[in-house]
């Protein structure tokens, strides 16, 4: 990217996303816990209050489920309103309105319904909030029929992506990893920096194995890929419904390794369809069996040194693919290794 | 453009329209439990005999172009605000002929065209989301209003009380109507509830509230028509409490075995539609002679729909994937 392109924090791309969606259509409007008065808790939303009024910046009660529901309604009826889940572990008080209203009305208008909503979550671990406050959840989204699941990784993905899921017609799931709010990087504004939903982005290229990551894990998988003694394809999916499968096809066809690097429990996180897709999809051209880099299956700790480490490192996910591509066999975790 | 459902919601203008409506529902869903009964029909489903008057009364008192949100137990609704008794049915039958061609079912019934969003199978979720209706008339400046139609179980969950308490502090033009009609699914309500008018929990959000006899059509549209007015006016939002009464069990299975030894005859001494029509009669609006050839018309009104409805054809499997999406 040349001269002139801005450079701008996550939140920072965040808020213009919001801004440019709001002066280019008045029917967005932004509303949930401080996003208003006090310009959000991340900052995502400052100053949009004062530039587009109290009607359509708006500051909810503590009321996940009434806001969440408010905004189904407010789609079905002319809007294209975009709610702030402070951290995405308060969507449980509000997932009905989410996965069982607004996902389906669509359909259960006969198409004459649209719900063009985003919501927005801030998700993952590293800061220190406790478990009550790191998930990334998005195992609670995916499998819903008419629910968009997306997660940016960077300031450009975070401004692309957000101002995708406004205009898409269909509810839409934005993942914001909160770790990453402060991170600053080039952003390509207006049309040109819009990120099509659906559609992952290659970050790096390389032949040994192809690296599926997400949101937060991709910086973590490109600089690890940067250093290592192997060379990788590293794709941020961006968009984990609907998933871009031609892409990780096409690169695993070549590389004929998959390792998925994500922010999830070892059990039942996103990475687990990926690969069984692509077991399904290449098993006879695989080179080795297609791995998971995950998270452990505990709740996220506090301590600083053990939230470090809870979180797939740099370390672990080159450790791991050293051994794959030496081994061929898949390599244990570091907490199944005795010596851990 | 006049479609038959902003026909015969146009019609509600008229008490004797109101009172064939009432006939119709009661009808209908006399006819429906009966397909379900006969094995017709799989699944299930909730009717709603002895609630018409709030129903109408509703129908009556707002316009097609205001949102509301209503229960599982939504025949009634849908048919008072225009819906086609056979596109209700064919979505009970699951037919193509039905609102949303069959695949919804008894629970999920919609035509945006006369404000009716999908009907919730969740109880209390259908509150918040009038009320993001009626954010939205806020937003784009209309007139518009929201209704939220709930029964008395779903004062007992979140929603209720978040969007009571929303709705108070951003003076949403929206309309809380709780059918309070004893039960919530197999339990009566003081068993359940703390307290005997469900119109008292709004001085918790200091909000107005009032109650109305449910089974009383002209009460239900003239009070409603009332705040309705105020309601459009800006004055905020209003929980009307319908006192009624459900005739049937929660679903198409129970028969109701809990209910207190001669509660059900009690009511049916006040049942709604009985009751207009004496009072119509009286006031010599109509005569004797011509409330019954109106309740006959109505009963070959609804068998026609029946015939219609198992006459049309069943939905191809391509509909399950359609409309999944929005383009």
């Amino acid at each position: 990217m040349g001269a002139g392109v801005p450079k701008l924090r996550t939140r920072q791309a965040v808020l213009a996303a919001l801004t440019d969606e709001m002066r280019d259509d008045p029917a967005v409007v932004v509303f949930g816990e401080d996003v208003a008065v006090a310009g959000g808790p991340f900052k995502t939303s400052e100053g949009l209050l004062e530039e587009f009024g109290p009607l359509r910046v708006r500051d909810t009660p503590i009321s996940e489920m009434a806001f969440m529901g408010m905004a189904v309604g407010a789609a079905s009826t002319g809007l294209r309103p975009v709610v702030e889940i402070m951290f995405v572990e308060f969507l449980g008080v509000a997932l009905d309105q989410l996965t069982t209203e607004g996902a389906f009305f669509h359909y259960l208008s006969g198409g004459r319904i649209r719900v063009p909503m985003t919501m927005r979550a801030s998700v993952g671990a590293g800061l220190g909030f406790g478990l009550q406050h790191s998930r990334t959840l998005e195992q609670w989204l995916v499998g819903t029929p008419g629910l968009k699941v997306v997660s940016p990784s960077d300031p450009q993905t975070a401004y692309g992506l957000l101002r995708a899921a406004i205009r898409d017609d269909n509810p839409v799931a934005v993942l914001e990893p909160r770790a990453l709010y402060a991170e600053r990087g080039e952003v390509v504004t207006g049309e040109e920096g819009i990120v099509p939903i659906g559609t992952a982005r290659t970050v790096a290229t390389g032949t040994d194995v192809t690296i599926v990551t997400l949101g937060q894990m991709t910086g973590v998988a490109t600089r690890t890929a940067a250093a290592a003694a192997w060379s990788a394809d590293v794709i941020d999916l961006c968009t984990l419904v609907p998933w871009d499968r031609p892409t990780v096809l096409e690169s695993v066809a070549r590389t004929g390794r998959l390792v998925v690097v994500e922010q999830s429990p070892w059990s039942g996180g996103w990475g687990t369809e990926i690969v069984a897709a692509v077991t399904a999809e290449l098993f006879g051209q695989l080179s080795a069996p297609p791995i998971r880099i995950t998270c452990p299956d505990v709740p996220v700790p506090f301590n600083k040194e053990l939230e470090a480490r809870y979180l797939p490192t740099p370390g672990e996910v080159d450790r791991q693919i050293t051994e794959l591509l030496d081994t061929g066999r898949r390599p244990l975790a570091w907490w199944e290794r005795t010596n851990r | 453009m006049s479609t038959p459902e902003l026909t015969r919601r146009a019609a509600l203008d008229g008490r004797i329209a109101r009172f064939d409506r009432m006939v119709e529902i009661r009808e209908f869903e006399d006819r429906t439990k009966d397909l379900f009964g006969e094995g017709l029909v799989h699944g299930t489903t909730h009717t709603a005999q002895g609630q018409e008057a709030v129903a109408v009364g509703l129908a009556s008192a707002i316009l097609p172009t205001d949102t509301v949100t209503c229960t599982y137990r939504g025949h009634g609704i849908a048919l008072s605000l225009g819906m086609t008794p056979e596109t209700v049915l064919g979505e009970i039958v699951g037919r193509t002929i039905g609102s949303i061609g069959g695949v919804g079912g008894s629970m999920h019934l919609c035509d945006p065209e006369i404000g009716l969003l999908p009907t919730f199978a969740i109880v209390g979720a259908g509150l918040p989301v009038a009320a993001g209706a009626a954010y939205s008339a806020q937003v784009r400046g209309t007139d518009d209003i929201a209704v939220a139609v709930f029964g008395d179980g779903s004062t007992n969950i979140g929603a209720f009380h978040e969007t009571m308490n929303i709705a108070a502090v951003w003076n949403l033009p929206l309309v809380f109507l709780c059918e309070n009609n004893v039960y919530g699914e197999y339990s009566r309500y003081n068993l359940t509830t703390p307290v005997d008018d469900i119109a008292v929990r709004a001085t918790s959000y200091n909000m107005r509230s009032l109650i109305l006899d449910g089974q009383d059509v002209d009460v239900m549209a003239s009070s409603l028509a009332a705040e309705v007015a105020k309601v459009r006016d800006g004055v905020g939002p209003v929980l009307v409490e319908a006192k009624t009464y459900r005739y049937a069990g929660h679903s198409r299975a129970d028969t109701a075995p809990y209910r207190p030894e001669g509660e059900f005859d009690q009511w049916l001494e006040r049942d709604p539609i009985d009751t207009f029509e004496r009072r119509l009669v009286d006031e010599g609006v109509l005569d004797g002679g011509g409330a019954e050839a109106l309740r006959a018309e109505v009963a070959q009104r609804i068998a026609t729909a029946v015939e219609t409805v198992f006459a049309a054809p069943e939905p191809g499997v391509d509909s399950m994937f359609t409309n999944v999406w929005a383009d």
